[in-house]
């Protein structure tokens, strides 16, 4: 397949309350790619992300995931091949059990018994919540139903996975767990994120997003050593490119990019 | 009374569908044969007369039996059928008023039309509450919408069903909510008047539509094609057809021999 994975023309979304919340963004994701999508609050992330499932159809431009553009036609095609995990986790969690939740997917692509259940499992330990299975999500804690989110969509095996703000919410070991899993998907996967070392650790190209116009893309280090276009787009350093507040001294990894 | 608490009230529903999830062998038959049998069973207590009560009274037998053999905790069935009642009971009330002719005299006691008829349909809504909440914690709303379709109700009106109920879920949440965040910071009682609540509703149903909308987004993005697919497949087999057949035969017989008045005959013609 020579096809980007996405492929994103001039795309504007104008809000029917008048709202421009994207300005002729245009970029491509090429396969394989692991692309983090930045900017301050109201930049316009979500907005972006969810015109790549078709949950929002563009008022402008156009969308193309593995090569087919995104139309009425082809949107079972695109909902099967994007796995989107939602900001707002109680907005995915609709079934009675964590279990029946992550089942839901996997049951309307065809799977059944052995099969589906060797799925459900799966994901659900690799969120590490496989002891909640049996639970009603609006039971669940905020970091437990964002890992419960996270189950639902893994079990579908998509080609492109898609997360916004994967790691809200979650406590250190979770984050970390989640990193770990983000870094072995093999696939196509685009996130946006304020957590902004975890960007630096995952994605190797970063877009920032500014005002609903791409500000930047490129380099993510290149990217967060830009002091300018961090502070037009309302953005800070991550943490572990920010000197030490007690000696001053400039993070070990800082120095090792120095290098470079 | 404070929402927070009809909040919870509600939302004890959902506990509901956590019962369907159980193993006993009502909850693994056919969920056809559970709904025909429940709807016998209603439209039996329906069929009644105005002012029958003691005749219904040995209907009571179907949704005793099927709480105990479906193991479901009685207590909070009784809590959901006296939560429900009350609508139905709405109605009743007003036949104390109306209907006063005397129809049984116990005594210097004449006991009106309206008052046995008020107690008719206490019972029957107690019955027919009892039997609907039984087979819902017995089997889960999406089953019943399954077999309702397997039964030649048109899909369309089915898939509505499912998301009404669905909805119904996200708009008592969105309540709970809502609720909770007016009480925080209606400081004391100020606040809390009746002026608060109009525009509370409307902000209701719009966040109410809005999550709706979201979470139909995410059904779609998972694959969701307009149909609920259940993990418990079944069929109608022998067992559903016996389960069907038995209980029919049961209403109808207790429908057209009034057990207690038989008894009481068989009791009075032996002291007399
Ligand atoms: N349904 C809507 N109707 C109208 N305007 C909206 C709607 N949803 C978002 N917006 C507006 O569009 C802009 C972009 O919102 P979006 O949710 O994409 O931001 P974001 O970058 O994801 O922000 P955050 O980091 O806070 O999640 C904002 O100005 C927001 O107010
Ligand atoms: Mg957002």
């Amino acid at each position: 397949m020579n096809h980007p994975a996405v492929e994103l023309c001039n795309l504007s979304h104008l809000y029917p309350d008048g709202t421009v919340a994207l300005r002729d963004i245009s970029f491509t994701v090429s396969q394989g790619e692991s692309v983090a999508i930045i900017g301050a609050n109201g930049a316009g992330k979500s907005t972006l992300l969810l015109h790549l499932n078709g949950v929002l159809a563009t008022t402008g431009g156009e969308v193309r995931i593995n090569g087919v553009q995104l139309a009425k036609g082809t949107l079972p095609y695109v909902r099967r091949s994007v796995g989107m995990v939602f900001q707002e986790p109680d907005d995915q969690l609709f079934m009675p059990t964590v279990h029946d939740d992550v089942a839901f997917g996997p049951l309307n692509l065809g799977l059944t018994g052995r099969e589906l259940e060797r799925r459900v499992q799966e994901s659900l330990h690799r969120v590490g919540i496989a002891h909640l299975r049996g639970k009603a999500p609006y039971n669940l804690s905020g970091g437990e139903k964002k890992r419960a989110a996270i189950a639902t969509v893994l079990a579908m095996a998509p080609e492109i996975l898609v997360m916004d703000e994967p790691t809200s919410g979650l406590d250190p070991h979770a984050r970390r767990q989640l990193v770990g899993l983000l870094r072995e998907f093999p696939h196509t996967r685009i996130f946006t994120s304020h957590d902004l070392d975890m960007v630096l650790e995952l994605c190797p190209r970063t877009i920032v997003l500014h005002e609903g116009v791409v500000a930047a893309d490129g380099p993510t280090e290149g990217i967060f050593r830009d002091d300018d276009l961090l502070a037009r787009c309302r953005l800070e350093k991550p943490f572990s490119m920010q000197g030490c507040p007690v000696c001053g001294k400039i993070n070990q990894r800082q120095g090792d990019m120095d290098q470079i | 009374m404070k929402i927070a608490s009809i909040h919870g009230a509600l939302l004890d529903f959902r506990r509901m569908e956590l019962l369907a999830g159980g193993g006993t062998a009502l909850h693994r038959l056919d969920p056809r044969a559970k709904l025909l049998v429940t709807l016998f069973f209603i439209g039996t207590v329906v069929s009644y007369g105005k002012y029958a009560v003691t005749g219904m009274i040995p209907l009571v037998i179907f949704p005793v039996v099927m709480a105990s053999l479906g193991e479901l905790p009685p207590g909070y069935i009784a809590r959901k059928i006296a939560l429900l009642s009350p609508f139905a009971l709405v109605v009743g009330l007003f036949n104390p008023l109306f209907d006063r002719t005397v129809l049984i005299h116990l005594g210097p006691l004449g006991i009106s039309g309206g008052w046995i008829s008020f107690s008719s349909i206490l019972i029957r809504s107690i019955l027919t509450v009892g039997a609907a909440t039984i087979l819902v914690a017995l089997t889960g709303f999406p089953a019943i919408c399954r077999a309702l379709e397997q039964l030649g109700t048109p899909r369309l009106l089915t898939v509505q069903l499912s998301f009404l109920h669905r909805y119904l879920f996200v708009l008592i949440e969105e309540g709970g909510r809502l609720s909770r965040g007016r009480e925080l910071r209606a400081f004391g009682n100020r606040g809390l008047g009746i002026g608060s609540f109009a525009p509370l509703i409307g902000n209701l149903l719009l966040r109410t539509w809005g999550r709706a909308e979201r979470i139909h987004a995410a059904m779609l993005a998972r694959g969701f094609t307009g149909e609920f697919h259940l993990r418990r497949e079944s069929r109608f087999g022998g067992r559903e057809l016996l389960f069907t057949v038995g209980w029919s035969i049961a209403f109808v017989a207790l429908r057209f021999w009034n057990l207690p008045q038989l008894l009481g005959r068989v009791v009075t013609g032996i002291t007399s």
